[in-house]
Order: C-alpha cells, then sequence, then structure tokens
C-alpha cells in the first residue's frame, strides 16, 4: 500500500545537466522518487518525496538539492516555539 | 599512527582518540528473554536512555580479516536487529555514537553522519582487524552520510544496505547488492502499532491526570471524552491511517476525532446543544493528537508538515475555544 503526503510541496531539485547517471540517488532513496532513464537520473513523483536528504548528500555531482528536514509536527512546534529550525526532540526521550 | 594514504586524497585527523582503542568484545547472535524485554521497555518508553549501547567495534561470532564490517547505531533496537539478522554471519560491527537514538532519526540529526563514521573507523582501528576497505551501511543512514566523502576521508568504500536489517541474510547472498523492494521504507500495520505506545505515554503524561482531575471535580463526561480523544490520536489513527480520508494528518485525525466523540455522544445520549460543544472539542484534541503521528509516520516531509499546520494549528484552536464558549455560556442561560 502506497501512502502519499501532500502534493506540491516537496522541495525536491534535479539538475539533469549536472547528473553523471551514477544512479547513487536511486540506491538511497526510501521511496522510489527517482529512476535511471537512458544515462540520467529523472524524478518519478515529487510527492512521495519525504525531503530526507539521502540523495542530495549522496550525490558526488551536486546534480540533486532539496531542503532537507524532519516531517514532525512536534519538531515544527517546537521550532516556532523557540525560533530555530525545526528540530525532532529525539533524545529526549520523546519519539523514535 | 603511520597509515597509508589513498591516492590522491590527504586522509585528515578528525579527532585524536581519547582512550587506547581496546579490543573489539565478543558477541553472538543470541536473542534472549532479556533482550526481548527490553525492547519491549524501550517502545514502552521506560528507562529508554538505559538502551544505549557502548560505541566501538564488535566481533559477532568469530570474524576474520575478511569478514564484512557493518555500521550500525548505539541504539539498543537497532544493534539487537543488526545481530539478530546477521545470524550465522561472522562480521564486525561499528557501532557509531548516535547518543542512544535510531539509524533514521540519528541521520536526519547528523549523528549517524559523516565525520562520526569516519571518527569510528578512525578511533576503533578498523583497518588493522580487516584486509579489506569496505564498509555497509544501513539505508536509512544515508541522509547523515557522504558515502563519496566518507570513502574520500577514511579509504573505506561505503556500500549502502537495505532498509531493513531483515533484508541482509538476502542482501549477502545477492552479492551485496539490494532489490528495489529492500530499498523502500514501508509503513504496514505492524510498523504503525508499534509506534503507538510511545504516542500513549507523550500524551497520557498530560491527558490521563487530567481526566483523573475532570472526574474528581464532577465532570465525568468530559474524563470519559479525554480519553476517547487520547485513545483516537494516540491508537486508532495510526491503525486506521492509510484508510482514514485525505492526505493531510490533521484532517485524517480530525474525521477519527469526530466520528469517535459523536459515537459517545449518541452512547450517551446527549442533548444536541452539549454534543455540538464536546463534539468540537474532542475533534480538535483528536486532530492535535494525531498530527503528531507525522513524526513517527515514514513518509511526511517537513515542507508538508509545515504546510498543514498553517491551516490546522489556527483551526484546532478555534475548535477548542468554540466548543468550550458553548459549555460557558450553556451554564448561563
Amino acid at each position: 500500500m502506497s501512502m502519499k503526503y501532500l502534493r506540491g510541496v516537496s522541495t525536491l531539485r534535479l539538475d539533469a545537466d549536472k547528473c553523471t547517471g551514477c544512479g547513487m540517488c536511486l540506491n538511497v532513496c526510501p521511496h522510489a522518487v527517482i529512476r535511471l532513464e537512458g544515462r540520467k537520473a529523472a524524478v518519478n513523483d515529487a510527492d512521495l518525496c519525504m525531503e530526507c536528504g539521502a540523495c542530495a548528500e549522496n550525490c558526488p555531482a551536486g546534480a540533486l538539492t532539496v531542503k532537507k528536514g524532519v516531517g514532525c509536527a512536534q519538531a515544527v512546534r517546537i521550532g516556532f516555539l523557540t525560533g530555530t529550525e525545526p528540530q525532532c526532540g529525539c533524545g529526549d526521550d520523546s519519539c523514535c | 599512527m603511520h597509515m597509508r594514504k589513498p591516492a590522491q586524497e590527504q586522509k585528515i585527523v578528525l579527532s585524536p582518540a581519547l582512550e587506547a582503542a581496546r579490543p573489539p568484545e565478543k558477541v553472538s547472535w543470541d536473542y534472549t528473554p532479556g533482550d526481548r524485554f527490553t525492547a519491549w521497555k524501550v517502545r514502552w518508553g521506560i528507562g529508554r536512555m538505559n538502551c544505549r549501547v557502548r560505541p566501538g567495534l564488535y566481533a559477532l561470532g568469530s570474524p576474520s580479516k575478511g569478514s564484512p564490517v557493518f555500521a550500525t547505531a548505539n541504539y539498543r533496537l537497532s544493534f539487537d536487529a543488526l545481530r539478530r539478522a546477521l545470524t550465522g554471519t561472522d562480521a564486525w560491527l561499528l557501532v557509531l555514537d548516535t547518543k542512544g537514538i535510531n539509524v533514521w532519526c540519528a541521520a536526519g540529526k547528523g549523528t549517524f553522519g559523516t565525520l562520526e563514521l569516519a571518527r569510528s573507523i578512525q578511533d576503533s582501528g578498523l583497518e588493522k582487524f580487516v584486509t579489506h576497505r569496505e564498509i555497509i551501511l544501513p539505508q536509512l543512514g544515508a541522509p547523515g552520510v557522504s558515502a563519496h566523502r566518507a570513502a574520500a576521508y577514511t579509504g573505506f568504500r561505503v556500500i549502502y544496505g537495505p532498509v531493513r536489517a531483515d533484508d541482509l541474510p538476502e542482501f549477502l547472498r545477492l552479492g551485496k547488492k539490494a532489490s528495489p523492494e529492500m530499498r523502500k521504507v514501508r509503513f504496514g500495520l505492524y510498523d504503525r502499532l508499534v509506534l503507538a505506545p510511545m504516542q500513549l505515554v507523550y500524551y497520557g503524561k498530560y491527558l490521563l491526570p487530567a481526566a483523573a482531575l475532570l472526574l474528581l471535580l464532577g465532570f465525568r463526561i468530559d474524563a470519559l471524552f479525554t480519553l476517547a480523544a487520547l485513545l483516537t490520536g494516540a491508537v486508532l489513527v495510526p491503525v486506521l491511517l492509510p484508510w482514514l480520508p485525505g492526505r493531510s494528518f490533521a484532517l485524517k485525525s480530525a474525521v477519527a476525532g469526530l466520528a469517535v466523540s459523536a459515537a459517545v455522544c449518541l452512547l450517551l445520549g446527549l442533548p444536541p446543544y452539549s454534543a455540538a460543544a464536546r463534539i468540537l472539542i474532542y475533534t480538535a484534541a483528536a486532530s492535535f493528537i494525531g498530527l503528531d503521528f507525522t513524526g513517527a509516520s515514514t513518509y511526511t516531509s517537513l515542507s508538508g508538515v509545515r504546510k498543514e499546520m498553517r491551516l490546522a494549528t489556527p483551526a484546532q484552536a478555534a475548535g477548542l475555544l468554540a466548543g468550550l464558549a458553548m459549555l460557558l455560556a450553556g451554564r448561563f442561560l
């Protein structure tokens, strides 16, 4: 069963000109957002992207960018209240 | 310390080892009743922070210089999942210091990260224990680790294993290749259910005393509604997630909260006015609690959560205040 989150919000961007087709992004994406088409990466469905940042971190060509973050309401709330970037409280015995 | 430098890449020393690397501790594949009890406690949030594994290198079974190396977090459940999945395979386990946090969350924070990986490889003296230069990482460590940079820093090639440790035997059988299915994160009923206790414990801390207080003050009905909202947001929403309407967690949870509080109203035979007030309050409460399950889910993004909160938070506040105002007004009318 595929669960999808909100439409059209992902900050994932692919610069196909920079892509060397190494396929590393396919190895690390947990939602199969990216496929290889010929010798280039292509985005399957950006609505499946959870902005974990794995593809951008592991792209040796710097072809992928995404504003990495945690999709966690508690983190957003804490970030809003403390005026910092959303950070999950994991470790202070809250979640995961 | 003299080390062989990989061609062209300057090996950088990231931090001096504070203590001399101790010999790798031996561990077995056995999953004991004690381990099972620890796992249960961790899921219920009991003494979670005592569930850290000492970072460093471990010898699983009787590994040799050619045995594979697996990196993991120093969270008990991550370490045990890896140990169990490798039953029968002699291997080296490199436990990174992620402050007792699981691989994925730690990768998000960067504690399961390139520098920590490089530091662990260096401080554990891994180079002396194996002749190959490969290290297998859980795929979910990838948000924190840059494979190409880690290779440049350490000389070790990073191979991303499957998402789930359970798939490791198959991954090894395929020659350290993961099938597309192994690369996907799932969020099935069981995955959602094991996370429900943490939600229950987190909100129960506030809502159980609140319900008890309401009961003592004579608001028996509201004590019941409070418990219903807690169970709806923390258990029902995780269980019914794929079937609740919409994509927004706040909306899904509001629908569940509306259905449950309406059912409680019918059960108690509340008059329409008082029922409407309760439905407003407890639908808002269930929506608030259920929205927090975004943090436990495996597919929500920060941009998405921000977007739905901009809409949902004022709506939840409005529902709560409108319901309270109705109840208050009802007392004086």
